[in-house]
């Protein structure tokens, strides 16, 4: 067991390794140079000339990687090429806004989806469960800025009842902050709820045609018990990953509604970083984003071993 | 009940005085039926400015990498937060005309290469030191030599800058520049403490000192204490929040999150206005443009290049594109606005029969491809199918090559032979000309070389007598419009936004926000 998890850690290490090669070097093959990005209309031949001297773009890439992640080992994530912050100092705060918005949002939609999908199973083919496929199926559809821009329009500009802005900073104290959050958080729980929750459903729903299943019903048991101890915990690994894939999307993919709701999180910081060619900041935010898909499916594939006992004891 | 609660929340986002909201009530109570947005309240004469209140500005154009180093300014939140916090030695005046601030006074020695100036005495920055020359040379030295800023263009033009004594500099140009004070308002050019260096913690002598700024997010400001200028700095506070997305930002103003912003959208002004909002449209010089390299085939025959001229519907791009909120242009950077726009040249519009005449006259039948990018201009790619499709009609055929953004400025302008491409305004016609059309000059993207034009220019800057510039200017703005590479359809104004609660944001000819100083001018009513 103990073995297991180590053996994945280490190869989650390796993954992480080779993902930070691909992350400099697609930074390096992007079409136009760092020195004249940065200044765009602004260039004449003297500024780039001083900027690329200051940056040190006329050393191999291979040089300023191998620094890069010496660097980065010891905790020394650079300077931002543009405005020259520390990066770690920049991106810090940023990662904790996003986890923030990302667990707001989790905390309520995960049991919520869970929830929902096993009573979609257990009420299969009522009015309910149509009503809630159908409306998840929707919410799944709209593109998110879409539907973030319509909780705007009707929840903070039409009755006032929500903020339009979730300007955040570092002294917000928590209360205001779930109620600054609560539409970005509204958006990300409608557009993540629909995957969790229909897998759920799906994956209860299979179980239910075994024949174990069918000797409970013989037995007396109540629905609701049936699909809950029964059937629930072998149809846990599918909708671990689903968790997972929607959890890893929380931190990583929010960057539309970041924009919409002007929240200072890491996905504005990426977009206007790779725009701007600077390398650095992409880096770091490549490696955390980078990081947090392989920690969560090194967790995702933890939790489906141990729910289920046949891998759990090695043969 | 739904009017009280929006009669509350107004009144708590600061957007009605209490005096408003009180007679708001008052008005519910009478059973008086409110429309969402027609109140009558009694007409305050309280529209002088007055100290107090928080300013909340939700403004465009911001990004990441911007920072407190007047260097690095490109776009609109960073140079609007340094003249909240700097000062400048010469003021834009609302006519592009140089005002003193803390330069007390100029003059310049015959040849205008050569000007000593006076500093204003008893200025203190944020940290009690006193303003003095050492401040004044270290200030423009930023700009000079070896430097990544961003008006080190035009500064290559200063061979000196010396202190004479504690309050008098002197700055030695390469050839005279009757001008030189307007070059001193450019938005990167302010003053700074000598030896500074930490943009983190700036200091300066302006109305505000920051209280905390996060780049690409945005920034408060508390009023300093005994900011030296009269007639400026009244708020107490200003809280800047970023917010690129335009439509955000409308729904930010809407909602009552910010009382004031930038770059409203023109589509949306008609009901901002319906909403009792204040909209100031300023007649900037802001252009979009699309160059031809005259030096580049076919371009290099000014009859095709008239053909396109001619073929362009230039009342249709400022309809369409930018809402009529703009000015028609004719194919040259000068503004109407400015003094010395050229009134006797004749208003080149759509004309498809000289274009076809100039067409055949040129001999040019081959097919030609125009680069275009949403980095040039939201509206670039829209712009440049409007053309392709009158060109089209008449028998110019045009193709159009969409660009990435991002690299754009590095691989397409000043490259590419047809590109789009857009400038904002200079205060001076000169210096546009300079910066854009003097040949061998660094921006000058249709390879203009004409060494008529140069001398004219070059008089220009020299000459300290008005009328004689002008004619020197007129005569530049009509050899590019009869013969330049540049097609300028039309010119933008800038809009913003505000709640009527908001006094002190004034109709200005230079950037938009009263040239990026409203911090200082804007005040709260009531």
């Amino acid at each position: 067991m103990f073995k297991l998890i180590s053996q994945r850690l280490a190869l989650g290490f390796l993954t992480l390794f080779a993902a930070s090669v691909l992350i400099f070097t697609g930074t390096e093959v992007l079409p136009g140079d760092l020195a004249s990005a940065i200044l765009q209309n602004n260039a004449t031949p003297e500024n780039l000339a001083a900027l690329r001297d200051q940056l040190g773009l006329d050393r191999p890439a291979v040089v300023r990687y191998v620094e890069w992640l010496d660097h980065t080992a010891h905790g020394d994530l650079g300077k931002s090429l543009a405005n020259e912050w520390d990066v770690a100092e920049e991106v810090a705060p940023r990662l904790k806004n996003t986890l923030f918005l990302a667990s707001y949002a989790a905390v309520i939609a995960v049991p919520l989806a869970v929830f929902l999908g096993i009573m979609a199973a257990i009420r299969q083919g009522t009015l309910f469960d149509r009503f809630i496929n159908g409306f998840t199926l929707l919410t799944i559809s709209v593109p998110e800025y879409f539907l973030a821009y319509l909780l705007v329009k009707y929840l903070a500009v039409h009755h006032f009842w929500f903020p339009s802005l979730a300007n955040v900073t570092d002294d917000t104290p928590f209360i205001s902050r779930l109620y600054l959050l609560f539409l970005p958080m509204l958006t990300l729980l409608l557009v993540t709820l629909a995957h969790m929750m229909r897998m759920t459903r799906a994956s209860v729903l299979a179980i239910m045609s075994n024949p174990y299943i069918e000797m409970a019903y013989l037995k007396g048991l109540p629905k609701w018990k049936i699909v809950v101890h029964h059937a629930l915990p072998n149809a846990l690994a599918p909708i671990i990953s689903v968790i997972v894939l929607n959890l890893a999307y929380l931190i990583v993919g929010v960057v539309v509604v970041e924009t919409v709701f002007v929240y200072p999180g890491l996905g504005q910081l990426l977009v206007d970083s790779v725009s701007k060619h600077d390398v650095p900041v992409v880096q770091a935010c490549g490696l955390i984003f980078a990081s947090t898909f392989i920690l969560l499916n090194l967790t995702a594939d933890v939790l489906g071993i141990l729910s289920n006992p046949r891998l759990r004891m090695p043969r | 009940m739904e009017e009280y609660n929006k009669l509350k929340h107004m009144f708590d986002q600061g957007v009605l005085s209490r005096r408003q909201f009180m007679s708001g009530v008052a008005a519910i109570g009478a059973g008086v039926a409110m429309g969402s947005t027609s109140f009558s309240l009694p007409a305050f004469a309280a529209d002088a400015p007055k100290k107090g209140g928080t300013l909340k500005l939700g403004l465009g154009g911001g990004s990441t990498t911007d920072s407190m180093d007047p260097r690095s300014w490109t776009d609109s939140v960073g140079l609007l937060m340094g003249f909240g916090v700097y000062n400048q030695l010469v003021e834009n005046g609302p006519n592009n005309e140089p005002i003193p601030e803390l330069a007390e006074s100029w003059e310049a020695q015959p040849g205008a290469a050569k000007w000593t100036f006076r500093l204003r005495k008893g200025v203190q920055f944020s940290n009690g030191k006193e303003f003095d020359a050492d401040d004044a040379v270290y200030s423009l030295n930023l700009h000079r030599g070896e430097t990544k800023s961003g008006v080190a263009g035009p500064f290559k033009a200063v061979t000196d800058v010396k202190k004479v004594d504690k309050y008098t500099i002197e700055i030695s140009l390469e050839s005279g520049d009757a001008d030189l004070p307007s070059m001193l308002t450019d938005y990167h050019v302010m003053m700074v403490p000598n030896g500074h260096t930490d943009w983190k913690n700036p200091i300066g002598t302006g109305a505000f000192t920051v209280d905390g700024v996060a780049p690409g997010v945005g920034g408060t400001f508390t009023r300093a204490k005994n900011y030296w200028k009269p007639n400026a700095g009244y708020l107490d506070r200003v809280e800047i929040t970023v917010i690129n997305d335009r439509t955000a930002r409308m729904n930010a103003l809407l909602s009552g999150q910010v009382n004031a912003i930038n770059r409203a959208d023109p589509k949306a002004i008609a009901k901002l206005k319906a909403d009792k909002f204040d909209v100031v449209q300023s007649p900037g010089g802001y252009h979009p443009v699309i160059s031809m390299m005259v030096d580049a085939k076919p371009f290099d025959n000014n009859d095709f290049r008239l053909a396109i001229k001619y073929a362009m519907d230039r009342e249709q791009m400022l309809k369409s594109l930018f809402q009529g909120f703009g000015s028609v242009g004719n194919d040259h950077p000068i503004p109407r606005g400015d003094a010395n726009f050229n009134t006797d040249l004749p208003q080149r519009k759509m004309d498809l029969d000289k274009a076809m005449f100039h067409l055949k006259k040129s001999g040019v039948t081959s097919k030609v491809t125009m680069q275009a990018s949403e980095a040039a201009g939201a509206e670039s790619l829209n712009m440049a199918q409007s053309l392709q499709q009158t060109a089209g009609k008449a028998g110019i055929k045009i193709d159009i090559k969409k660009e990435p953004a991002d690299a754009f400025w590095s691989n397409v302008w000043l490259k590419g032979a047809f590109v789009t491409s857009y400038w904002g305004g200079r205060p001076t016609a000169t210096a546009m000309l300079s910066v854009a059309y003097k040949a061998g000059a660094p921006w000058n993207e249709t390879h203009w070389n004409n060494a008529t034009f140069d001398k004219l220019l070059s008089d220009a800057k020299s000459e300290l007598d008005p009328a004689k510039r002008k004619t020197y200017l007129w005569e530049c703005q009509r050899m590019l419009s009869e013969e330049g590479g540049a097609l300028v359809p039309a010119f933008q104004d800038y809009l913003s936004a505000s709640t009527d609660k908001v006094g002190g944001i004034t109709v200005h000819k230079g950037f938009d926000m009263d040239n990026g100083r409203v911090m200082e001018k804007a005040f709260i009513k009531g």
